[in-house]
């Protein structure tokens, strides 16, 4: 028995009290939808959870009327002190109820349990009780006294993190006087349909937050209802990219967190344990499922040998496998889709040229599953170099010079995140100054915090989510709108898929 | 006996030159009264892809200059109009067939705009950034950055102080500036760029188009190296396609707005194209 093979030590799932059967949460109950349900699977086993609601037209309209009532009649009147009292509760029921969560979210996404309990969950519960704070305090929010609300948010949000995403949205834009209608991904509704069971623990008024699953069509009709006054999208660019254009010509605030192809530079001087270690969060975390992944590896050309060798050495101790074992470091593919994407995207990197290399694992029989896999030899012009893999692939590039580094980094469309590692401040400073990215880590990676503004250049989208930058995102000035000149004509709506970040 | 005028050639701005459109197109520019005051260069696709490129050449050096100097050059151009005030008023008595007061108040606020968004440039950061406390080691910092080139199409009703309320705050935070003038009013933009390019602003920061904003705009809001689009003065255009042309290439984007207020000073017109750049720093275990 070498040190790699331990028993199994898989998470309970007693502590799970799952419904067969899923409705959507709207004005504070849950109904059925009137599409035709779906049903969630696990992606570890491909075993049926529960079966959930589709959200047709006027499932929308009712949960956007719903929003709209509770904000005309409740949220907008209340005070911020007492709407951040409810937000404390939500928090705090989050506390309580991790554990379960932890569980529901790893059976239903396929993270490692370890990842659930020990990044997402306490990092929701963080978010709530972050936002709670500013809700009677938004007068010092950078938008001069008496900033307003928007009104009703429109949130789509991605499968990769998917109960973190739904506290990135609902708690600032809650905290912030809004009303929500929130659609998970078609394939993680689960932990946001049990946070709907907490939003009614905490009693908070019907209609404050609205939760409407479904597949891209629900997104497409939430996000364009004339009836809403700010999107909020994380997805993938293309998605990001239709939205942008649906809203055109009305006045609705949108945020778009999109994707990314974040460099991870790693220079001579590195302290070359704590990189190997931050290279593999940067890229292996969460199975490569991270719009901030560090996915193109930029090596200085001298430690080149010697960084691949221990990124190999070190990949080979990773184990992959049940989410819910305690001992797992990487788990399943969220879909069978994505997991094809991610075979195509590495077999075009094999055809276009690169070195494959990819860890040995005993890979399940049922479930989805890709192993982590590193290329080298990889070019700026790859695709795997400039296309979102969205998965546990890393590309490894090589630089002289920080010049040269930074003109790497810099060339992609994206522009979300990269990573610097150095043990020179001022070098590690003039870096940071000169790459086009929204979040920058040196020394780290792959760090969040509510405190702390998340968000990207150029088409990894725009807004800021997280810290005081984020609680902006859902208010306006305290001062009339500038006049605006109405639109002519109305477009045609012309988002065509889900978020599938 | 009187003596003989010398009329001015108006012609564009790019890159700190005054060329004339590559297609060798001008247009008729008359008074309120519809006399013939010049022939303007009426831009092409081309002119403005040209304009980019010098903007875009223009980013690195305006954007890395300190918050400082380019306070200090933006107070320069108000400076430079200031002494050119006479000129400027009676260009617009004659274009927009106004009083000589109401022209000079127009110059006045224009100068007086140039000098409050000059005073930002070293303070928005300020304003507009913060320490983050997160919950671990780590010094996090949001900063503002310049989003980078600036497509901007200049209120149509206004010779002067639409376009410098327009331009100025771009300007600001280090993003350079393609901008199209008001059609029909378009000589004081040109005038504006002389003050430009005899003030310290370096080539390719400012570039003027003139000629039709319907033809141009479409150019620049689908153009790939431009960040960013400011519709203020296109109201009267299919605005909302330029919208949806902008998102092809998620720009950021300020909408249409008319009348007096039209660009009223504001951060938020500084703000709207700053990009956050959040830092995380490890602090070492001692």
């Amino acid at each position: 028995m070498s040190f790699l093979e331990y028993a199994p030590a898989p998470e309970s799932q007693a502590i799970l009290n799952l419904r067969s059967e899923y409705g959507l949460f709207i004005d504070g109950e849950f109904r059925e939808g009137h599409g035709t349900p779906f049903a969630s699977i696990s992606p570890a086993t491909e075993k049926h959870i529960a079966t959930i609601s589709t959200a047709d037209a006027a499932d929308v309209d009712a949960a956007v009327a719903a929003a709209r009532r509770a904000y005309d009649r409740t949220w907008s009147r209340m005070s911020g002190a007492d709407r951040g009292k409810y937000l404390f509760r939500i928090a705090r029921l989050v506390q309580e109820r991790s554990r379960e969560l932890a569980v529901a979210e790893s059976l239903d996404n396929g993270k490692p349990i370890k990842e659930s309990r020990d990044v997402d969950v306490p990092l929701v519960a963080a978010w709530f009780f972050y936002y709670a704070g500013w809700a009677d305090k938004l007068d010092h929010a950078g938008l001069g006294a008496n900033p307003a609300s928007l009104g009703v948010a429109a949130q789509v949000i991605p499968w990769n993190f998917p109960l973190l995403m739904l506290a990135w949205k609902i708690a600032p834009a809650l905290a912030a006087g809004n009303t929500v209608v929130l659609k998970p991904a078609e394939t993680t509704s689960l932990t946001a349909l049990l946070f709907a069971e907490i939003v009614q623990q905490a009693d908070l008024p019907p209609g404050v937050v609205n939760i409407i699953t479904g597949a891209g069509a629900t997104g497409v009709a939430l996000v364009g209802h004339d009836d809403v006054n700010a999107v909020a999208f994380t997805g993938s660019t293309p998605v990001g990219r239709a939205i942008a254009k649906s809203v055109a010509g009305t006045n609705k605030k949108v945020t778009l967190e999109l994707g990314g192809k974040a460099a991870n530079i790693v220079f001579d001087d590195a302290p070359i344990d704590q990189a190997i270690e931050g290279i593999v969060n940067g890229i292996f975390f969460n199975q490569g499922h991270v719009c901030c992944a560090g996915s193109r590896l930029l090596v200085q050309e001298s430690i080149h040998g010697e960084v691949v060798d221990r990124l190999k050495a070190r990949l080979s101790t990773l184990r992959l496998g049940d989410p819910l074992d305690k001992n797992t470091d990487i788990g399943a593919i969220n879909s069978s889709a994505q997991l094809d994407r991610i075979r195509a995207l590495s077999d075009i990197g094999e055809a276009e040229g690169a070195e494959r290399w990819t860890a040995e694992c005993t890979i399940p029989e049922n479930g989805f599953w890709f192993a982590p896999t590193i290329f080298t030899n990889v070019s700026t012009s790859h695709r795997i170099a400039q296309e979102e893999v969205f998965g546990p692939v890393l590309s490894v590039l090589t630089f002289r010079t920080p010049a040269e580094a930074i003109a790497k980094a810099n060339n992609t469309p994206f522009g979300l995140s990269a990573g610097i590692w150095s043990d020179k401040g001022s070098r590690i400073l003039a870096v940071a100054d000169k790459l086009r990215a929204g979040v920058i880590w040196a020394n780290t990676f792959n760090r969040f915090d509510p405190a702390s503004p998340f968000g990207g250049y150029k088409e990894s989208g725009y807004g800021r989510e997280g810290g005081r930058h984020g609680i902006a995102s859902y208010l306006t000035s305290g001062t009339p709108a500038r006049p605006a000149v109405a639109a002519a004509v109305t477009k045609p709506k012309t988002v065509t898929k889900g978020a599938t970040k | 006996m009187t003596r003989l005028a010398v009329p001015k050639t108006y012609k564009l701005y790019i890159g700190g030159a005054f060329p004339r459109s590559e297609s060798g197109r001008t247009y008729e520019i008359v008074s309120a009264k519809g006399a013939f005051l010049a022939n303007a260069s009426k831009a092409s696709r081309k002119d403005a892809r040209d304009a980019v490129v010098a903007a875009r050449a223009a980013v690195g050096g305006w954007s890395g200059a300190t918050a400082y100097n380019r306070a200090q050059v933006l107070y320069r151009v108000a400076e430079i109009l200031e002494g050119r005030r006479a000129q400027f008023v009676a260009e617009i008595v004659d274009a927009e067939g106004v009083s000589s007061a109401v022209a000079t108040a127009q110059v006045d606020t224009a100068i007086d705009r140039w000098v409050w968004y000059a005073g930002w440039a070293d303070k928005y950061a300020q304003v507009a950034g913060n320490a983050n406390p997160v919950a671990g080691p780590y010094f996090n910092i949001s900063v503002p950055e310049p989003t980078g080139v600036v497509a901007i199409i200049a209120p149509q009703d206004s010779s002067l102080l639409g376009l410098v309320s327009a331009v100025a705050p771009a300007l600001v935070s280090g993003n350079t500036v393609v901008v199209v003038a008001s059609e029909t009013l378009p000589l004081s933009a040109i005038s504006l760029s002389e003050v430009l390019a005899t003030s310290d602003v370096p080539k390719g920061v400012v570039n003027v188009l003139t000629g039709s904003p319907a033809e141009i705009a479409p150019w620049l809001a689908s153009h790939q190296d431009v960040n960013a689009l400011d519709l203020v003065g296109a109201g009267a255009l299919d605005w909302v396609d330029l919208q949806i042309a902008a998102a092809d290439t998620l720009k950021r984007v300020l909408t249409p707005e008319n009348g007096p207020d039209a660009a009223a000073p504001s951060l938020g017109r500084i703000t709207a194209f700053v990009e956050t750049k959040t830092v995380w720093h490890t602090k070492g275990l001692i």
